[in-house]
């Protein structure tokens, strides 16, 4: 990776954070409903995972997504649009913060139904398989997921028929608010994809460069027909499961020593001891991001509610169309 | 035109598609090797091979799942549930992912997806195997749902169905696999979503759909052997529920009566009475009546279940009734 990408790494991974940071307080003044599920801890795996995918690589995730979205391209304000409810969202304003998609950027959302993507994410390599396309998919979930049908089903289909996909645990120690060793039979989530054959690697989900790194590897594995592969990236959210969560499961020093290894400072110290950056030039780029995240404020809030037309739209394709089968 | 068999009219339709378009593809339990376990898909994984025709693990949650996910990247999946009663295990998928993601995402997710499944009762399998569920999915905005009472229809339906870029759960019934008629040969398409009348008459008008479809014919040559002169609207599609041709009738007959083979309470019947009350309240010289299954878990002793599904001289009673 050369020294440009790498700082572009850093720049991403701190609009997730002042973006998540603003969004916070959005939704304590009102402004944004529903949940609100926050990656901030979490920033590394998919800065990672997305940044060792080729474009034509396919994205899918649960619903904590806002880093998720940013990392496959969409623009911050796009982002803060949707969480505002605005026509200039994601999903123009329909899907709210756990369902942001950008076909066109092969980010296929944001699905809130826990473990339902899986299959789904089953058959977008099912789709890349049959058309010869030599894509991958990369299905993103948390520990809690594993708990689910769903799981079991997808990895055993995804076996059975070879599919070209990645699954990826990210275990941030809770599905909500219950910890993995009251939830799950194994506390290695990566063990449980040795029922159905399936080669797993764990990694460090603080550090944004093993992330990548690893993924990079299984991508590369999978395109030339390795079959299915499961990374579980180690990781930990440091707020809570989502806005409004007492944290009463957890100690706050349990909270403050994961806090000390931010994959923000992590990398940020990486990206000055190999002279990869400045300090100084990396306080530029926080910089420049507080920018631009007050700038999606701005856009967000001076952007369009949804015409009320917009109710009755998109509930059906109205029009018959042929479809290119590349 | 050939006389055939709804399982024939299926088959064709399928078979027609896939050789029409190469994104056309099945999967489920037991579609291929084993021929179809109503023997729908006999022939063809010979003849398409494994690629395009898919054994699957018995797992409705993976087959709807990735049908789903296929859809997004263009293709036409064709998904076959074995029975509607296993559709339960893929509900989730179906109304929480199939029936939500072209709206949710603001139009960008397009779902060409086809779900083929046998209901109904009347076959012996008891209560977990014999249900008519098909209000239930009817109920959500998003879905389409149809489900056809004649070969002709059954064919046309599933073409148009297989061409929409729109989810659609293509419900059909076991015990009409054997029901013979005319269909056309070669590209046959009915638009989904019309109603259409299967039988002109002049004093009730009777709406139903599926297995009541015939029933119902029965019913009704017997009932013009004592001058009475039944309506058929076939509804064909029960999302979107076209009621034009209902309403019409009634304006010509004002008498109703609806024939379903599922349950009374929360059931298509309800939702069609309360739209003739609704929209034709004025043209009624009698109350609607309803014909439908009795509220039980359908039993196995066959006397028993037979008696809690409508039969034909349930239609013929309640249509006396109503014309009285």
């Amino acid at each position: 990776m050369d020294k440009k990408k790498q700082v572009d790494l850093f720049m991403q991974m701190v609009l997730i954070r002042l973006l998540e940071e603003r969004a916070a307080e959005l939704y304590q003044d009102g402004k944004i409903g529903g949940f609100l599920h926050l990656y901030i801890g979490q920033e590394a795996v998919s800065t990672g995972l997305v940044a060792a995918r080729q474009p034509v690589d396919r994205v899918i995730t649960a619903y904590r997504d806002h880093g998720v979205a940013l990392n496959c391209g969409i623009e911050p304000k796009v982002i803060m649009a949707e969480l505002l409810g605005k026509a200039t969202g994601t999903s123009k304003g329909k899907g709210g913060s756990m369902h942001m998609a950008d076909v066109s950027k092969n980010f296929w959302g944001g699905h809130a139904i826990v473990g339902a993507h899986l299959p789904i994410a089953a058959g977008l390599a099912l789709g890349d398989l049959y058309q010869d396309n030599k894509a991958v998919t990369v299905c993103m979930m948390g520990d809690g997921a594993t708990n689910i049908g769903y799981f079991h089903e997808a990895l055993n289909l995804s076996k059975v028929w070879n599919l070209p996909v990645l699954w990826v645990v990210e275990n941030n120690q809770y599905g909500m608010g219950t910890s993995i060793e009251r939830a799950s039979a194994i506390s290695m989530m990566c063990k449980k994809a040795y029922g159905y054959g399936i080669k797993t690697q764990r990694t460090d989900g603080m550090d944004v460069i093993s992330v990548q790194k690893e993924a990079e590897r299984l991508f590369d594995e999978i395109r030339n027909g390795s079959g299915p592969q499961l990374l579980e990236a180690v990781t930990y959210r440091f707020r809570g499961h989502s806005m409004g969560d007492p944290e009463r499961y957890r100690k706050s020093d349990e909270v403050h020593q994961w806090q000390e290894n931010d994959p923000i400072g992590i990398y940020r110290r990486y990206l000055i001891d190999n002279d990869i950056a400045t300090a100084a030039e990396l306080d530029e780029l926080e910089d420049k991001a507080g920018e631009e995240i007050d700038a999606a404020v701005e856009f967000a809030e001076s952007s369009p509610e949804p015409a009320a037309d917009e109710l009755f739209k998109d509930i059906y394709v109205e029009e018959t169309r042929e479809v290119n089968h590349g | 035109m050939a006389k055939i068999t709804m399982r024939e009219a299926i088959s064709q339709a399928l078979w027609e598609e896939m050789e029409r378009d190469p994104g056309v593809f099945i999967l489920g339990e037991e579609v291929g090797v084993w021929g179809g376990t109503y023997a729908v898909t006999k022939g063809f994984y010979e003849h398409f091979g494994e690629k395009r025709v898919r054994d699957t693990p018995i797992a409705e949650a993976a087959i709807v799942g990735a049908a789903i996910g296929a859809a997004l990247t263009g293709l036409r999946p064709v998904a076959e549930l074995m029975t509607i009663n296993f559709a339960f295990s893929a509900m989730d998928h179906i109304v929480n992912e199939a029936a939500k993601l072209h709206y949710m995402f603001g139009g960008q997710m397009v779902l060409p997806l086809v779900i083929r499944t046998p209901g109904g009762g009347g076959r012996q399998l008891g209560a977990t195997h014999s249900q008519t569920p098909d209000a239930i999915f009817a109920h959500f905005p998003g879905l389409k749902v149809v489900a056809p009472g004649t070969p002709a229809d059954a064919k046309g339906l599933l073409k148009s169905a297989i061409r929409e870029n729109n989810p659609i759960l293509f419900i059909e019934n076991a015990t009409l696999y054997q029901m013979k008629g005319e269909v056309p040969d070669g590209d046959y398409l009915i638009p989904i979503g019309k109603s259409t009348v299967q039988r002109p008459g002049k004093h009730v008008t009777l709406v139903t759909y599926s297995k009541m479809l015939p029933v119902s014919m029965e019913a009704c040559n017997s009932l013009a052997k004592e001058g009475i002169d039944v309506e058929v609207v076939d509804l064909r599609s029960l999302r979107p529920l076209d009621m034009d041709p209902v309403l019409e009738s009634i304006q010509k007959t004002n008498r109703a009566v609806i024939v379903e083979e599922g349950w009374k309470s929360f059931g298509v019947g309800a939702e069609v009475a309360s739209r003739i009350y609704e929209d034709a309240f004025d043209d009624l010289d009698a109350p609607v009546k309803r014909v439908a299954q009795l509220e039980v878990p359908l039993p196995y002793n066959r006397t028993l279940e037979q008696s809690a599904i409508p039969q034909t001289a349930d239609v013929i009673r309640a249509v006396r009734e109503v014309v009285q």
